[in-house]
């Protein structure tokens, strides 16, 4: 197996507690990157190459640089922790196993955004994984390496936990910006963007989880050696986690641009029962889904966008061979249509037409002119909104609808589901 | 009678208003800290979280009104949410949640007469690695078997 990052203390006796995290070199890159100029620590990262884990793979250290310099405004940090993607668990596991690591991380990008504030917004149903970072920040508070003057030095920082509350859409970097105000969780329209006016009304940055938790690494081996375990464009490790109907469902850290077939068939070792694979989702239930002779290349932001797909949050769902295609995109729709937030039109409308008219077909009660009418409702969802929420609706549902037609069309000639609405 | 915080809810959103930059980013906390002390967040609830936080009483109403895990109607002791998403729905949710639907005799949102139980069936709870998977207050269930939730069930008192 290749080097461990972000997952070499998982499973470690303690391995959230503070006194396990020093004992194993922990702080030293913070206290290293606190002696540094903040923009030295920004160059570092984009040396490292490591792009955005939320999904959109945006390079971390080219984010950190849009924050406003010597403006004399309080800058914040807003961590994103509201993990609801369907399909990804990875910020669970890192909150869970390795706060520390995850916090450490905050206090050296706060101190290359010049922030003074924190905010942790973690998704409202994980409460453990709150109990376990509020624990680790009173650890830190004592010990002063949070408030005033940490580690000895002038810089001061406040990190705090808040919650989420049950809505899907704070994912999105403004929505949570509104939910951390104690706003309704609604997406703002862009420009300005978060650099300039972010939360309470101030420069912020949000940064996922997973994206922090390698910072420690970065300022302790070098952007150099983080550039090198990933590939081109494209550095470090990534945790994937595969679901679905796989022997060993879970979560694998792997370098990035492993293939994606491999991961599938080797690290988690084969479809269940020795089924035929049928569909992939390569990064979370937004991402358009792949057939199987599309899966054998690079799981990395370019390759998974070449074949028409996005790498995402690397939520890899396996889709076996006597799974309907149509009830797997009805559970999906639903979904959609559930967590919309309501703001903008297309998206409203959209998802809960698409839910309405694909529950129709899967009922074995459509019309063969309702294909094309899911088509055309997601044509006239996507780039129509202020957030990406409705395009994450459409492009699954226009993949399953191009890729596996026949499978709709079925359905409306038999008048039923084929496969009685099975899953796997 | 009008609704109050007790010593220990107030205790708890004296340390929220101290943790966050303004009063009004403490409203989700305290809308928590409301729920835990009173049940269901009801208008007279919004009301007095409100008054404490001296927002605006629309400005609240509309907060609890657009979050899912603020609850609008009584909920059961134990409150059994269990996924009904992809991953979870492939790996067996369907049979699990149909089991709990008939043991307990209850529908989503609806809650056993005795007010020990009450069910949902919520979207996906990052949980999709060691699926079907279910929350029963504060408290992750993964791996989930028919035997499995019925042990886990009997199990609360």
């Amino acid at each position: 197996m290749s080097e461990l990052v972000l997952s070499k203390r998982f499973g470690k006796p303690d391995s959230q507690l503070l006194a396990t995290y020093l004992a194993d070199g922990g702080y030293e890159a913070a206290k290293k990157a606190l002696a540094m100029d903040p923009d030295a620590v920004i160059e570092e990262v984009k040396k490292a190459n490591l792009r955005g884990r939320g999904g959109a793979g945006f390079p971390a250290g080219i984010k950190w640089s849009f924050m406003p310099k010597d403006d004399g405004k309080t800058h914040f940090l807003c961590v994103n922790a509201d993990e609801g993607e369907p399909g990804t668990f990875k910020d669970r596991a890192l909150m869970r196993h390795d706060p520390h690591q995850l916090l450490e991380g905050i206090i050296i990008g706060c101190h290359a955004i010049r922030a003074d504030y924190a905010y942790i917004y973690v998704r409202g149903e994980m409460w453990e994984e709150k109990a376990i970072l509020e624990r680790a920040i009173g650890e830190l508070r004592e010990k002063n390496y949070l408030g005033q003057g940490i580690f000895g030095t002038q810089k001061n920082l406040h990190i705090a936990v808040c919650t989420g509350a049950g809505a899907y859409v704070c994912g999105e970097e403004t929505a949570m910006i509104n939910s951390i105000e104690g706003k309704r969780g609604e997406p703002r329209l862009k420009p300005p963007f978060p650099a300039q006016v972010g939360v309470f009304g101030l420069p912020t940055t949000v940064n996922n989880v997973e994206t922090l938790s390698n910072i420690p690494h970065i300022l302790k081996n070098g952007g150099d050696w983080f550039a090198g375990l990933g590939i081109e464009k494209d550095g470090g490790t990534r945790l994937f986690g595969v679901s679905g109907c796989v022997k060993k469902p879970g979560l694998y850290e792997l370098p990035q641009g492993t293939n994606l077939k491999y991961i599938i068939e080797e690290v988690a070792g084969g479809l269940l029962d020795g089924k035929t694979l049928k569909a992939v989702i390569p990064g979370g239930s937004s991402c358009p889904v792949l057939k199987p002779d599309e899966i054998d290349r690079p799981h990395s932001y370019d390759s998974m966008r070449d074949v028409g797909s996005m790498a995402g949050s690397a939520g890899i769902i396996v889709i076996p061979e006597d799974t309907c295609m149509v009830a797997a995109m009805t559970n999906l729709a639903h979904f959609y249509a559930h967590e919309s937030c309501g703001q903008c039109t297309p998206c409203r409308e959209g998802t809960h037409w698409l839910h309405l008219i694909i529950s129709r077909i899967e009922a074995g009660e459509g019309e063969m002119e309702d294909i094309d009418l899911l088509l055309e409702v997601c044509h006239n969802m996507m780039g129509t909104t202020i957030c990406p929420l409705s395009d994450a609706a459409a492009m699954p549902m226009e993949s399953f609808v191009t890729k596996f037609r026949d499978e709709f069309e079925e359905h409306i000639r038999l008048g039923r589901c084929p496969k009685n609405g099975q899953l796997s | 009678m009008a609704l109050e915080f007790s010593a220990e809810s107030e205790a708890r959103i004296q340390r929220a208003l101290e943790e966050y930059y303004d009063r009004q980013a403490a409203l989700l906390p305290v809308l928590y800290v409301a729920q835990d002390q009173f049940g269901h967040v009801t208008p007279e609830v919004t009301e007095l979280v409100a008054k404490r936080l001296q927002l605006p009483r629309m400005h609240v109403e509309s907060v609890a009104s657009f979050y899912t895990m603020y609850y609008k109607a009584p909920i059961g002791r134990y409150h059994v949410q269990i996924c009904r998403t992809l991953s979870c729905a492939m790996s067996g949710a369907g049979a699990v949640i149909q089991h709990v639907k008939k043991k307990l005799a209850i529908g989503p949102g609806e809650v056993t007469p005795d007010g020990k139980f009450s069910m949902e069936e919520v979207e996906c709870l990052a949980l999709c690695g060691s699926a079907p998977a279910m929350i029963i207050n504060k408290t992750n269930y993964e791996n989930l078997t028919i035997e499995k939730v019925d042990q886990i069930l009997n199990a609360c008192d």
